[in-house]
């Protein structure tokens, strides 16, 4: 069975017991790269056109006297696995698993972004959401009460406007308070239909507890049910081949 | 899909042997289940943001009302096809006169030019390569293409400034989706309209690379800009003195639908056959809607696109215009290598509705489908007793007259020309694009085939029923 380590290593990310694995996720067009720069100090530029390689960012930076090394992610509407730039995003979610995960909420259109908060708290329950572009949407008249959005998605919410560098100390003090556990969200958890969730628990039982261990066991099962070959065929490169033969011999997977 | 068929297929995943459980699989279960799962996480965005987001500004703002309008299931089609309608009906209307117009102003410059050749002492062999050759197809080009391009570039650019285009997107995007391909298609699409090559770039938005392949090679069944002027000339000769200008835009139109349906077709027929899969879901992003800038719109369009079609139109059409002038001048037992030429494919294009001349132009127009209509123009007149055309109609006893033109051959060129392989450009485009000479050659073989079954079927129909 790989350790977090080995899967991290995957990523080109050293083993570092001091220092903490903090995700930067997003919808393109959200100011995510404004706030990569806000929260490292770290200019550095990011195209967003299909096409292109897909590029993630690293940088470091310390806060309380801790080390953070953040990594942006590939803007994407979703992690349902339509795009390359998706498949980098959530693999990075899945098997590097960060200690926490930013997600940069666009402001002006927050139902929108939700759609991506949503499915990542489906991965990760060390979320923080950080409503950026406040400013624009004060100015378009859209108030975000960021009380409430904590309170229905059950994890912190930050709100930034990142180019005037507002909130980003709030910011960093959230990831801090998450990776420390100070704060351990709750996210909310969503729930399908009744068929789904029936057919849902019945895939988590049958899935081998070592690899439970490993990835989020409901979130693995609806995988399965979608029939969500990308994800699996990634699972497979990140098993020993014993597990990988076990999941196949219950699903009845066949790969592509 | 029912919701039993839900269920079925969920135990399914345990109890199918492997191949059928994953056959089944692919092609019923995950899409359904894909949809119920973006479902449920659109439905709780929608809820969680109705309680965090306040907006002063009302829904009910001008800009939602139209947004709402444009795309309303019932009123977004009609809409949609009122405005390409009426762009095509700007165009016709307002292109008569100047082509006409430009036409004398050309001819009479061809006059000029003789004259001079004349005075220099210009061999008779010069004298007939350039101004027979080359000066007269290209005043044809120009005269026939110029007006109608310059206002319909305008008019579509003044309806892409003001954000029209993905709203089109949006309504054409549940019908991509049944064929198996999704909504980014209807954008390339639309970019198609503009340059097939342009659009068969901008298939790059598209993630999937299934749906990216089938986009690709169903781009051209939209007309360029290249083509639209033929459509054009040939509706107006055909339908316009008639009927007026109203049946030239309707038959336009017409054709415009047709390319759709075909897109569509073709796509449906490509999801199912060597390229299958299930579409991707995928969000659009509406920009708002905004006034168009007159003088931006008009500068850009007259710029990025007329000059630029008419310039790469004459470019072409000048040595094609001396080539064919040669073609028609060497002759080969009696017969000129332009008449032989045309003479082989003859059977061919009569059994299509046209003739070896036409089906010639289209063969000889590979390198830009701008060049199509004069590259035909020379091979008529090189063989025709007309020495000089004077103005639009003349076009039309060229063609009548001349060449026994009926409407059939006037439908049967036109669609032809919005269903035959695409120029050299977009095939160099779609070559470079997929990294592979096959996806390349699909893309002209799929339209071809798709034009001569049409063209077949219709000729062979309009014959039988003795409607001609």
């Amino acid at each position: 069975m790989p350790q977090a380590t080995d899967l991290r290593k995957m990523f080109n990310i050293q083993p570092d017991p001091e220092a903490a694995l903090v995700a930067l996720a997003g919808n393109p067009n959200t100011g995510k790269s404004t706030i990569f720069n806000a929260l490292t100090g770290l200019r550095q530029h990011t195209g967003n056109w299909p096409g292109k390689t897909v590029l993630q960012a690293r940088g470091t930076f310390i806060f309380r006297g801790h080390k953070y090394i953040l990594v942006d992610l590939p803007g994407t509407y979703s992690l349902l696995a339509n795009s390359a730039e998706e498949i980098v995003a959530r693999n990075f979610l899945c098997f590097a698993r960060p200690d926490a995960t930013v997600v940069v909420a666009d402001a002006t259109c927050l139902e929108r972004n939700l759609n991506l908060v949503l499915q990542v708290m489906e991965i990760t329950s060390r979320v923080i959401v950080c409503v950026n572009l406040m400013d624009e949407a004060r100015r378009k008249n859209i108030f975000i009460d960021t009380e409430c959005l904590a309170r229905e998605l059950g994890v912190p919410v930050v709100a930034t406007a990142a180019r005037s560098g507002q909130g980003v100390a709030e910011l960093k003090a959230g990831i801090d308070d998450l990776v420390r556990g100070r704060i351990v969200p709750t996210p909310r958890r969503l729930v399908y239909d009744p068929e789904i969730e029936d057919a849902l628990t019945r895939v988590e039982q049958q899935i081998p507890g070592e690899i439970k261990e490993l990835f989020n066991a409901r979130w693995l099962a609806m995988r399965i049910l979608d029939n969500d070959r990308s994800t699996l065929d990634n699972i497979r490169q990140y098993l020993e081949p014993a597990e990988w033969g076990v999941l196949r011999e219950r699903f009845k997977y066949c790969p592509t | 899909m029912n919701q039993r068929n839900g269920v079925s297929c969920v135990s399914g995943l345990n109890t199918a042997p492997p191949e059928a459980s994953t056959g089944a699989a692919g092609e019923n279960c995950p899409l359904e289940i894909r949809d119920r799962i973006v479902r449920t996480i659109y439905r709780e965005a929608e809820a969680i943001a109705a309680r965090a987001v306040r907006r002063d500004r009302p829904c009910g703002s001008w800009e939602n009302k139209v947004d709402d309008l444009l795309t309303s299931r019932l009123l977004g089609f009609p809409l949609m096809f009122l405005l390409l309608g009426a762009a095509f009906w700007v165009t016709l209307v307002g292109a008569n006169y100047p082509s006409q117009l430009l036409a004398k102003a050309l001819f009479w410059g061809e006059g000029r030019l003789a004259e001079l050749l004349t005075w220099l002492g210009a061999p008779s062999w010069l004298h007939g390569l350039l101004v027979t050759g080359v000066y007269r197809t290209v005043a044809w080009v120009v005269a026939v293409m110029l007006p109608p391009m310059a206002i319909f570039f305008t008019v579509f650019a003044l309806l892409e400034d003001l954000g029209y285009l993905p709203r089109v997107a949006f309504n054409i995007d549940p019908l991509f989706k049944m064929a198996g391909t999704q909504g980014k298609q209807a954008l390339t699409m639309s970019m198609g309209f503009g340059c097939n090559a342009a659009g068969v770039m901008a298939c790059r938005i598209i993630e999937s690379p299934r749906e990216r392949l089938i986009a690709m090679l169903t781009n051209v069944f939209v007309p360029c800009n290249g083509r639209f002027p033929t459509l054009i000339a040939l509706a107006s000769i055909f339908a316009g003195p008639a009927a007026g200008p109203f049946a030239a835009t309707l038959t336009v139109a017409g054709l415009v639908l047709v390319g759709m349906l075909i897109t569509l077709l073709a796509s449906w027929l490509l999801s199912r056959t060597i390229l299958r899969g299930e579409p991707a879901t995928f969000i659009l992003e509406l920009p708002p809607l905004r006034p168009p800038q007159p003088v931006r719109v008009l500068v850009r369009s007259l710029l990025d696109r007329t000059l630029f079609v008419l310039a790469r139109a004459v470019t072409v059409a000048a040595p094609a215009g001396a080539l064919i002038w040669l073609l028609a001048g060497t002759s080969l037992e009696g017969q000129s290598l332009l008449a032989r030429g045309a003479g082989l494919l003859d059977p061919l294009g009569r059994a299509m509705g046209m003739d070896g001349f036409i089906l010639l132009a289209f063969i000889l127009g590979l390198p830009a489908n701008e060049i199509v209509l004069p590259i035909l123009l020379m091979g008529y007149l090189s063989t025709g007793t007309l020495v000089e055309v004077e103005s639009l109609a003349a076009l039309q006893n060229i063609l009548v007259g001349e060449h026994g033109w009926t409407w059939l051959t006037a439908l049967c060129t036109m669609l032809f020309s919005l269903l035959h392989f695409p120029c050299g450009t977009t095939l160099l485009v779609i070559h470079r694009e997929t990294g592979g000479i096959k996806w390349a050659v699909l893309g002209a073989l799929i339209p071809l085939a798709a034009g001569c079954l049409t063209c077949l079927a219709v000729a062979q129909g309009v014959r039988a029923l003795g409607l001609l």
